[in-house]
């Protein structure tokens, strides 16, 4: 499986510099709306900067941001697909790899030895894995900057305030972020399961494609408020209230025990970084 | 007003600034974070001096990528860091060094703005996540400091800019601070927000 092994690993480092460097078009489409419609100068301006520096970083295939996150892979593995045990070896040699070829930065710091001058470490870079039907592997790097994680957040709702409680959680969580995360945001919310599950929840949230709702109408509807409540907030381009406050938001569901009501409420900044493709057994890539 | 701004910055010029201001620098702009600011601190206290003078130059709240090329360093990638994480040295920071311009992004709190205010130095944000616009100020690494022990990151790189910017001065030396303005109405809408929400 040799050939395989070199196939996932080379993948992986090619889906690293494409989140790094290459923001998705209909992201980079929302921001440019933005732009047309947005009336303040200092909104204006910071959008420019915005959508001048995304186009440096699709020339010049450099990372879009220095901070290039903490390095994440959601790994979809079809029970029939080949390579299993050495997925995390593989992982951790494309994460070295892209952070010295790309550059990445290196972001994995030890708890008591500092900087590992790699991005990896101890359970870094983060390996997600789902096993599903078929004979291929879908493989999605999610690097995650720090800005916007420092204002993700948790809660264990009373159960008996209900959903109110839920929106009130996630509208306080996003005006606590204010200008922190680098806002226009994208917003993943997580709901039910348990108190880990529902930020898993949330992370995942944040990968569903652009302005596409929920399946559940319930959830749809839910989504649909609580966007048009956060922007009704007024943070504004970075915080100064001028321009989108959050471009997108989406609500990933589970079930709960009945006496737990979790949430997670997760952001990224306007620069939601993230690039999948598809391996087929014989080692075909395809980029999605 | 949009202002050309050159290191060293006279304190007449840094207290011409008012909030809402574009500025572009030129000059001497050194990157600190948290780590940065604790160990320079730190030597302040013990009496001795960290490597590079901050008076009259740029702080930039930055973590960078720099990348060796034939035996020169490149920046790759240099935009802003949450500035609120150095709120707790930034006060203390500017009266010890008296840097004229802190560059960062998010904002920063009461005590920076009184250090500003007191000491002559605005709070100019730079659009978070515009690394490649950043990086492209820069014209080169004059010196590199505490890179072995603190990490690319976290260390202080001391660049030669040119017209680095658009910085929009949030906080300035006349007691304004156009985060903390834009967060109190994001605060009152909050509360109106949730007082209308149906279950």
């Amino acid at each position: 499986m040799g050939g395989l092994d070199k196939v996932l690993e080379d993948t992986a480092v090619e889906l690293l510099r494409r989140a790094a460097s290459e923001l998705r078009r209909e992201y980079v489409e929302a921001l440019y709306k933005a732009m047309e419609k947005c009336e303040g100068s200092i909104g204006r301006a910071q959008l420019d900067a915005i959508l001048r520096n995304i186009e440096l970083a699709r020339k010049s295939s450099e990372p879009i941001c220095q901070d290039t996150g903490i390095i994440g892979f959601i790994v979809r593995v079809g029970e029939e697909f080949p390579v299993r045990a050495s997925l995390r070896d593989i992982l951790v040699r494309a994460t070295r790899r892209a952070t010295e070829e790309i550059p990445l930065r290196p972001n994995a710091v030890d708890l008591f030895k500092g900087n590992t001058g790699d991005n990896v470490g101890l359970g870094v870079p983060i390996i997600n894995l789902e096993l599903v039907e078929g004979d291929e592997l879908e493989l999605t790097a999610f690097p995650k900057g720090g800005g916007s994680s420092n204002v993700a957040a948790h809660s264990m709702i009373t159960p008996g305030l209900g959903l109110k409680g839920v929106k009130r959680f996630v509208i306080e969580s996003v005006a606590r972020a204010g200008s922190l995360g680098c806002p226009p945001y994208f917003i993943g919310v997580g709901i039910g399961g348990t108190e880990d599950h529902c930020m898993l929840l949330a992370k995942k949230a944040l990968l569903k494609p652009f302005q596409v709702r929920n399946p559940d109408p319930n959830i749809a509807a839910l989504e649909e408020e609580l966007l048009q409540r956060v922007n009704e907030l007024g943070i504004g381009v970075m915080g100064l209230g001028e321009g989108p406050t959050a471009l997108d938001l989406h609500v990933e569901a589970a079930a709960r025990h009945p006496a737990t009501m979790p949430v997670g409420v997760i952001m990224s900044c306007w620069a939601l970084r993230h690039a999948t493709a598809k391996v087929t057994r014989e080692g075909r890539v395809h980029l999605l | 007003m949009e202002y050309r701004l050159k290191t060293p910055i006279q304190e007449e010029a840094v207290r011409r600034l008012r909030a809402g201001d574009i500025a572009y620098l030129s000059g001497t702009l050194i990157t600190a974070r948290d780590e940065a600011h604790k160990k320079a601190l730190e030597m302040h206290a013990r009496g001795e001096k960290p490597p590079v003078n901050f008076e009259g130059n740029g702080v930039f709240h930055c973590g960078p990528i720099v990348k060796r090329v034939d035996g020169d360093w490149r920046v790759v990638a240099a935009g802003p860091t949450t500035s609120s994480r150095m709120e707790i040295f930034e006060d203390r920071f500017i009266e010890a060094f008296r840097p004229s311009l802190i560059i960062g992004k998010g904002g920063m709190g009461e005590r920076t703005m009184r250090a500003c205010s007191e000491y002559g130095c605005v709070y100019g944000a730079f659009t978070g996540g515009a690394a490649l616009l950043g990086a492209q100020g820069i014209r080169r690494v004059k010196e590199v400091h505490w890179l072995e022990e603190l990490g690319m990151p976290e260390c202080l790189w001391v660049f030669e800019v040119e017209d680095f910017g658009p910085l929009i001065i949030t906080i300035d030396t006349h007691g304004r601070n156009l985060t903390r303005e834009a967060m109190d109405r994001v605060a009152a809408k909050k509360e109106a927000i949730i007082s209308s929400l149906g279950g």
